[in-house]
């Protein structure tokens, strides 16, 4: 099954005029992904990739049946972008866009949670179920269908850490790619909650880094849910200097919360492996799902 | 982005917060001028961006424009941490009865602004976060409704105020709730705001960073952000000119990378095995050859390199593209020191033939990659 998008999902793909929304839009295509419609200000009435391009999301809807929306629109107009998807009705909506203001994001936050919307991203590669649907810019080639969910704060590292699950056999799921910005739309929780009903999913992987205490609340969420699949993280930035800002917006350490150090205890206390490498997280899955256990 | 004392206040002032009288100077002499068009006694302080500066002597107080003179002096020149102090800020200083904190900030897991105000403000605020955690109040703001005067009397009556002062207090928020909403804060505080003897408020310190990528919305201060570019080191000029994220570390193992989270993960990768990072580069999602060629330019340059590894997994940056970039900037710098790529990911076929071609040697895993840059840095040393 997966979770969020599969065989079912039917997506408009907000920027498709631009470099990055059409050359992933052929790429999502190429993958099997329904992708009915694509929506640019300014460009109604042409086709892109052999798909019909709107002025307005309304407009798409009128002609194409959907349920969810992916946006490359630039930072400046990504959250008027994700605003019309969620008044269009799409229930899942993607956000690739990276820098998009804070402020922005809190406004499109509440919106989705009010009209109970499902949003993934800012600043994320996206969502892949693998074999089935991929609403994002992850490169296919990595996943294979399996029983290992992963969550992750960060893209690259999660291409890194797939890779190394598909070499080692281990399929998975249902890939998500939570957002770098300090405000996203789905935390580790609500993807664990997820993963947890997923009769696909056995396993689960979290991809955390430095900043927020987003996995501080998932270590908490396990122990006390004694939750039911065994849950292997890494977290990236143990050599971060402190004060620093490496590159994501969400990636700053002040002080001692939201240190690499933190997060790593936080998960060994409730029983949850921690990889030193990346390519150690497919080890430590494999072991854990052998012998049953967390 | 952060702002400076004097520009923070002189978005206070806008807005109808009290802050005390005062004026900027770039000289001891102009400090003495703007003191002389003010009410003794003065306080002089350091205009940095870095936090202690009380601390670390970049605030002093003076009795006469002479004294606001000399001590002007002594502190412009200083150096604060690191930086320069090029300017202070002359102001008539305020009798305290009682330093309080007001502050408006994002919160992550619940997605919305959040105000925070404590009756017990100043220099140790943190430490009362962690010591007397009773002692800071917070109300998380509605993203829908917004910060009502309501909500700031709440705030203000739990400070222990009442009748008008609790009133007088309340209007300050709410006009540093606009301010911050206005301005696309990360974080705007008083800290101190300050009680005066005569039960008045007033900020004596103000704080704001804006929320970089909002920048757009706030072209005055971008254009500053520029005009500072003579405190960064030539490394850092360029990569904020190309757009790309640099942090300049002590070791001698350079790193570029895409994606924060990789690159992150490859310094912890090179210290694993052994290795020293000199700095941290994200070329970004979605690098182009450009800015590829810059970022090779901006490690190269560097003199505690003794090897560059390039960790790139492709997603929305594409392997072509790395692999042009990396090729332009040997054309046009050279290949002066060691050089380990690692390549995989969209388009890899195409990038590795490009490279290939040119008989640049490409590594498959992280890991393999990360121990073959720590021992070449081992035989090599570069200068460090």
């Amino acid at each position: 099954m997966g979770v969020i998008v599969n065989s079912q999902t039917k997506a408009i793909v907000w920027g498709i005029t631009g470099t990055q929304g059409r050359f992933h839009t052929k790429l999502m295509l190429e993958y099997g992904t329904k992708i009915v419609a694509g929506v640019t200000p300014g460009k109604g009435g042409t086709f892109m990739e052999g798909v019909s391009v709107y002025d307005t999301g309304e407009e798409a809807l009128q002609r194409h049946e959907a349920n969810a929306a992916i946006v490359f629109v630039p930072a400046p107009f990504a959250a008027d972008a994700a605003q019309e998807a969620i008044e269009t009705g799409l229930k899942t909506v993607v956000i690739i866009t990276e820098h998009v203001p804070v402020k922005d994001s809190i406004q499109v936050m509440a919106r989705a949670k009010r009209d109970k919307v499902t949003i993934i991203g800012p600043n994320t590669p996206g969502i892949i179920t693998p074999e089935m649907c991929k609403l994002g810019i992850m490169p296919a080639h990595i996943f294979r269908k399996g029983i290992v969910g992963i969550a992750s704060r960060s893209g690259t590292l999660t291409y890194e850490i797939a890779a190394g699950l598909t070499a080692l056999g281990l399929g998975q799921s249902t890939c998500i790619g939570l957002g770098g910005d300090p405000i996203v739309g789905l935390s580790f929780v609500d993807v664990l909650k997820m993963f947890a009903k997923d009769k696909q999913t056995k396993a689960v992987a979290l991809i955390g880094e430095i900043g927020g205490n987003a996995e501080e609340q998932a270590a908490e969420y396990i122990s006390q849910e004694d939750y039911p699949k065994p849950v292997v993280a890494f977290i990236a930035g143990r050599t971060a200097p402190p004060g620093k800002r490496m590159g994501h917006a969400g990636a700053i350490i002040m002080g001692k919360a939201g240190t690499a150090e933190s997060k790593i205890e936080a998960f060994k206390a409730v029983g949850v492996a921690v990889a030193d490498r990346p390519r150690d997280v497919a080890k430590l899955l494999e072991e854990r799902l052998q012998k049953k256990m967390r | 982005m952060k702002l400076y004392e004097y520009e923070a206040k002189t978005i206070l002032t806008k807005y109808k917060i009290p802050v005390p009288q005062g004026g900027i100077a770039t000289t001891s002499a102009q400090a003495k001028e703007v003191a002389s068009k003010l009410t003794p006694p003065y306080a002089v302080k350091a205009q940095v961006l870095v936090a202690g500066r009380g601390k670390a002597g970049g605030i002093l107080f003076a009795n006469t424009p002479l004294e606001a003179e000399i001590v002007a002096n002594k502190i412009l020149g200083m150096e604060i941490k690191g930086t320069k102090v090029h300017s202070v800020w002359v102001e008539e200083k305020i009798n305290v009865k009682k330093e309080l904190y007001f502050g408006i900030t994002t919160d992550r897991s619940r997605r919305c602004y959040v105000a925070i105000a404590s009756s017990a403000g100043g220099m140790d605020i943190e430490e009362v976060a962690s010591t007397a955690p009773e002692k800071i109040v917070r109300y998380f703001i509605d993203p829908v409704f917004g910060f009502h005067t309501y909500n700031a009397r709440s705030l203000a009556k739990k400070l222990g105020y009442a009748g008008s002062q609790m009133q007088d207090l309340a209007n300050i928020f709410c006009q540093l709730y606009t301010a911050a909403m206005d301005y696309d804060a990360e974080l705007m505080e008083m800290n101190p705001l300050v009680e005066t003897a005569e039960g008045r408020f007033a900020a004596a310190d103000a704080r704001l960073i804006i929320d970089d990528n909002a920048l757009f919305r706030h072209s005055e201060y971008k254009e500053r952000q520029t005009a500072e570019e003579t405190e960064l080191s030539p490394q850092e000029i360029k990569a904020q000119k190309s757009d790309l994220a640099y942090v300049k570390l002590n070791g001698n193992i350079g790193i570029i990378g895409n994606g924060a989270g990789l690159v992150m993960a490859t310094l912890d990768a090179v210290q694993l095995y052994g290795g020293r990072p000199a700095n941290f580069l994200d070329a970004g999602g979605g690098a182009s050859p450009e800015q590829m060629a810059a970022a090779l330019d901006i490690v190269l340059s560097d003199p505690n390199v003794g090897v560059v590894f390039i960790n790139i997994l492709g997603g929305i940056t594409r392997c072509d593209d790395v692999a042009k970039g990396i090729l332009e900037a040997k054309q046009r710098v050279g290949f002066t020191k060691p050089i380990v790529i690692r390549l995989v990911g969209t388009n890899e076929e195409e990038g590795r033939r490009m490279l290939t071609a040119q008989g640049i040697h490409v590594l498959n895993s992280m890991e393999e990659a990360a121990a073959e840059a720590v021992e070449i840095a081992k035989t090599r040393g570069g200068s460090n």
